[in-house]
């Protein structure tokens, strides 16, 4: 772990492996598509509306993976005090926001002609709306500070906070009545999806996967940047200081 | 092909849900690598005059 600490060492590695990460993501995006669109077939009572979840489900998880890559990494920047670690967590919370903005936005059209409503104030709902506020009160703290180190602290202790709404999400639909289905993939018993269907939902959740990972590689590598920048910024005027 | 996209007469909510998934997807990576690359250039940049700065020193 430590010798990830190695900002120039990091960058390295980013430099090295994004490419690689971006073209696995393309092909996945490709064939994903594909299945999603053309070749997976159509459901005997949604039709061609089940389409929308091969969008939609990959997107909730990555909603609550996005999250959970926050919370663990303001657990590691407040017991370790790992630098990486919030450049990490910082990161990571833009595009958490918009997979949960994806989720909501594309739920609302699958919901309209399945269930005949736009939306619903019900447990799975409400709380995935409670998970895109917490990121932008997340966002919102981290540049409410000038100074850095204090503003990982706060957002380090807001992110462990709102990681209590992650069980919430997931269990939503066990606990509570709601309208959402309860889960089909990840249960007790194995997925009880058609693997026609499975399949394809796989692949588009492993390219979202790669994206997350190619985009926050390029966040850190550009908030790490912007980090140099502040410092000479501030040697600058220091020494300016000192000429006086 | 037409069949394709009228989506069984569902072709209004599939195709915005593609759409809202694509748009916030490409926009958000396209705005994180400008990001990037702007501030990594700057960054180089300033390395570069700080060591020519250093180098006349």
């Amino acid at each position: 772990m430590h010798r990830f600490a190695n900002p120039a060492r990091f960058l390295r590695i980013a430099r090295a492996v994004q490419p690689w990460t971006a073209a696995a993501m393309a092909v996945a995006f490709a064939v994903g598509l594909y299945y999603a669109l053309v070749a997976s077939p159509i459901d005997y009572l949604q039709r061609d509306t089940v389409r929308i979840m091969y969008v939609h489900v990959p997107a909730a998880w990555m909603a609550l993976g996005a999250y959970s890559t926050i919370a663990i990494a303001s657990l590691v920047s407040i017991v370790w005090r790992h630098p990486l670690a919030d450049v990490c967590a910082r990161a990571a919370a833009p595009i958490g926001a918009v997979f949960t903005a994806i989720c909501l936005i594309t739920g609302s059209f699958w919901g309209k002609p399945t269930w005949g409503t736009w939306w619903q104030w019900d447990a799975r709902m409400t709380s995935v709306l409670v998970l895109l506020f917490v990121y932008l009160g997340y966002m919102a703290l981290w540049s409410a500070f000038d100074d850095r180190q204090r503003a990982a602290r706060a957002a380090s202790i807001l992110a462990l906070v709102g990681a209590i709404n992650l069980p919430i999400i997931k269990f939503s639909v066990d606990w509570w009545n709601t309208l959402h289905q309860p889960a089909s993939v990840f249960r007790r018993g194995g997925p009880t999806i058609h693997p026609d269907m499975l399949v394809p939902l796989l692949v588009m959740a492993l390219a979202y996967l790669l994206f997350f990972v190619t985009t926050l590689l390029m966040r850190m590598r550009a908030e790490l940047a912007a980090q140099r920048l502040e410092v000479a910024a501030e040697r600058r005027a220091l020494a300016l200081e000192g000429a006086e | 092909m037409n069949e394709f996209f009228s989506m069984g007469g569902y072709a209004a909510y599939v195709w915005t849900a593609y759409a809202v998934t694509a748009i916030g997807l490409a926009g958000l990576g396209l705005a994180s690598w400008r990001r990037m690359r702007a501030l990594e250039s700057r960054a180089d940049r300033l390395r570069a005059v700080r060591r020519s700065e250093r180098g006349q020193a």
